[in-house]
């Protein structure tokens, strides 16, 4: 079995509305040295596979088929193998 | 004219589009639930607004994956005419039938008002009865309308003429004001290259009877009407 922590942001250059939100909150707070937030997505999932190999590629797919959208976000992942 | 409106977990604005073709258009219209595989007998299938799926992961995005999605790729490659509206626009992006996606409004509210959209584009089945340049005043009702596209495929866009709605100002100008979420060239509403698939996010249901306050997206059904009756007269 393993962990995938899958890591979704949006691309370089995509507004992010949510990210402005809160820089703007964070500014009337008086944390005014806060220059970007960029809001990310993350998700947690476990695979069965044989192999580490197996689990990146099922991991990869389902990223790019459906938990990420490639016209404008991006993604990375983290594997880990649970005993 | 036979309709198709599906029905996904979560529509609300199907009774809407039914009473729109069944009532005001007088056609045969059916519900179609989203586990349904075969939509060969409808020649219009309209995916209504709502929040699918609760809008999970990302609107459209897992609606796109219900049975009735494969049969709605296949009819639209077989050249049938397919509206998405609001939602329905969200979801035919996801699945890859029009261009882009779609991003939280810019100022991340929810707006519900009738907003002025000009009409680009007469020459789609769906716009055949308006000319260039109208303004049809349509109510919009979401969060997530800022349309995104990056360069190339607004190069594509354009060059195709696909754009066939964009939010204006009073006087039908496209200024930043004017814009109501954020989406690029202030655009409304697409079609893909073919002619078949349109996606908006005003919604002509709304306006589609004087007691609804007005009927200017009366233009829609009725175009699609027009549209296939020439071809099957």
């Amino acid at each position: 079995m393993f962990r995938a922590k899958i890591y979704i942001t949006l691309k370089k250059g995509v507004l992010d509305p949510a990210g402005q939100a809160v820089r703007a909150g964070l500014h009337s707070l008086g944390y005014t040295g806060v220059a970007e937030v960029r809001m990310a997505k993350s998700v947690e999932v476990m695979v069965e596979a044989n192999s580490a190999e197996g689990a990146e590629v099922l991991v990869r797919e389902i990223c790019e088929r459906v938990l990420a959208n490639p016209v404008m976000e991006e993604y990375s992942f983290v594997l880990e193998t649970i005993v | 004219m036979r309709f198709g409106i599906v029905v996904f977990p979560g529509s609300n604005c199907d009774l809407d589009c039914y009473h729109a073709a069944k009532d005001v258009l007088g056609q045969p219209t059916e519900y179609v639930w989203h586990q349904e595989s075969d939509l060969s007998r409808f020649d219009c299938i309209v995916l209504p607004g709502g929040f699918s799926y609760g809008d999970y992961l990302r609107t459209g995005a897992l609606a796109r994956f219900s049975p009735v999605m494969t049969a709605v790729a296949r009819e639209a490659s077989r050249g049938k005419l397919i509206l998405g509206i609001c939602n329905g626009f969200q979801i035919l992006l996801e699945a890859g039938l029009l261009p882009g996606a779609m991003q939280k409004n810019d100022h991340l509210q929810f707006r519900c008002e009738v907003r002025p959209v000009r009409l680009e584009n007469k020459d789609t089945p769906f716009t055949n009865l308006g000319r260039v340049g109208q303004v049809l005043h349509l109510p919009i009702a979401h969060a997530e309308g800022n349309y995104f596209i990056d360069d190339a495929g607004l190069e594509d866009l354009l060059t195709n003429e696909q754009v066939v709605f964009r939010y204006v100002d009073r006087d039908g100008q496209t200024t930043a004001a004017a814009n109501p979420n954020g989406s690029r060239e202030n655009i409304a509403g697409i079609i893909n290259r073919a002619g078949n698939v349109l996606g908006l996010m005003p919604h002509p249901e709304r306006r589609a009877e004087e007691i609804q306050g007005g009927t200017d997206g009366l233009l829609v059904w009725s175009s699609l009407l027009k549209w296939w009756g020439e071809r099957h007269a």
